[in-house]
């Protein structure tokens, strides 16, 4: 008993050190499988806070920009109005909609790790919660991964973690959008056929097979392609329309019917 | 005297980690390069402290900056990890007088510290992206930020710390 007390308390440091060495990988291991909540992220009301007191200074910076940015997306959608021929009396009945947006400020973003992770300044409070996919004016920026009181983490598209349903656009081919974290302005589309006819310079969308997504949300163009090992699946890399290191003001999209689509395939499951 | 000490390196700790988290990790050289200043606590930090108690701080230290980056606990792992080979580096670089209760870091030469920094920061960054890529079949891409991160995180330390060690001498 003397000897085990005097080898801990001669190797205490050393002990001490594999102590929380072990905490910080279990910390790390853990937060690598998918889904499962972290213990450890930016979205509790400390570091939130700060990152939105921080922001509050610095957002003045972007104003014009971000000004004409939305301006080109008013343009955009009052285009799309204005053409469209609906007739007379159109029926405006909220109870319809199959999903609700709702908008948010990133306060913390990052693009230079392999897994990034975005931080906005909306929270539980404004009824957002985990699954649910956030967009830029101009294409897709990820899927919220945890959510605290006033503060959400969204996973980016540029996380080698992200995993997102997208299509070429006016075909019904569908692949999966990857990220091999290399460049910040690039992502990978996997797992189309070859038989598909591609171009480079054709637009990737999201794909229908998704309950985040809506479909035809806008992603990137094609850059270049490439046949994978196997010979028979492309390997595709996407061009982002968004400008991934200047992200400002962004949407949440909430597809009320999602949880009756997963109750669906949870059925689907136990049945087999 | 001690009291003194302990509010140097409180604010010490709480200006590195606000630095780090608020500056340096929006900085972006290339595109990736964030360098992690907050290292030159570790630097800084007393000589004769208990080790015990250092060793504790770099592992607060190293949480609160994965709080903020939200990088899991990668910044723990190797904080505490150059934390605790910090003698032994020490020894390498100062040679045996550093045990003495009169060595103090101003006193060493130049050369001396600037190798005991750089080795600090090679450590760091090698386990810290080795964890972050977490594979080794992409050897060369942790080989190429190891390089170019510890290369210009040395720059700023020093550039650092020749800032305020006018005020240390004096």
């Amino acid at each position: 008993m003397q000897q085990i007390i005097r080898f801990i308390i001669r190797y205490k440091i050393l002990l001490l050190y594999v102590l929380l060495l072990t905490f910080a990988f279990t910390l790390t291991v853990q937060s690598h499988s998918f889904h499962k909540s972290r213990f450890l992220n930016s979205a509790n009301s400390f570091t939130g806070g700060i990152y939105q007191t921080t922001n509050n200074f610095t957002s003045y910076f972007g104003l014009g920009t971000e000004n004409q940015k939305l301006l080109e997306e008013n343009k955009r959608l009052h285009s799309i109005l204005f053409n469209l021929k609906v007739p007379e009396a159109i029926e405006l009945d909220t109870t319809n909609n199959t999903y609700i947006l709702t908008s948010a400020r990133v306060i913390k973003n990052s693009f230079s790790n392999p897994r990034n992770y975005i931080t906005i300044n909306k929270g539980k409070v404004d009824g957002l919660k985990q699954d649910m996919g956030v967009i830029t004016s101009t294409g897709i920026l990820g899927i919220i991964e945890n959510t605290s009181k006033h503060f959400a983490i969204v996973q980016s598209i540029l996380n080698t973690k992200s995993n997102i349903n997208a299509k070429i656009k006016n075909t019904d081919r569908f692949g999966s959008l990857i990220w091999n974290a290399k460049k910040f302005n690039v992502v990978q589309l996997v797992d189309i056929p070859r038989l598909v006819p591609l171009k480079i310079g054709d637009t990737i969308v999201t794909g229908a097979s998704s309950s985040i997504f809506p479909e035809n949300i806008p992603i990137g163009t094609i850059k270049s392609f490439d046949l994978t090992t196997s010979k028979s699946y492309y390997s595709i890399d996407v061009d982002l329309f968004n400008d991934m290191t200047n992200i400002k003001n962004v949407y949440i999209i909430n597809n009320i019917d999602k949880p009756e689509i997963l109750q669906l395939e949870s059925n689907l499951e136990n049945d087999q | 005297m001690t009291s003194k000490y302990y509010f140097i390196n409180i604010v010490r700790f709480l200006l590195l980690v606000f630095f780090q988290v608020l500056v340096f990790n929006n900085l972006n050289f290339f595109g990736y390069i964030n360098p992690m200043v907050y290292i030159l606590f570790i630097f800084w930090y007393p000589i004769k402290e208990n080790r015990t108690l250092f060793l504790l701080l770099s592992f607060f230290l190293g949480l609160t900056i994965d709080l903020f980056s939200d990088t899991m606990a990668i910044h723990t792992a190797s904080v505490i990890t150059i934390a605790f080979l910090r003698p032994s580096i020490m020894r390498f670089c100062f040679g045996v007088n550093y045990e003495f209760q009169s060595f103090k870091l101003s006193n060493s030469t130049k050369a001396q510290q600037i190798t005991f920094i750089a080795l600090l920061i090679l450590i760091h960054h090698i386990v810290f992206f080795s964890l972050e890529i977490f594979s080794f079949s992409n050897l060369l891409i942790i080989l190429k930020k190891v390089g170019s991160t510890s290369s210009v995180t040395l720059l700023v330390c020093l550039l650092i710390s020749s800032l305020f060690s006018t005020k240390k001498n004096e």
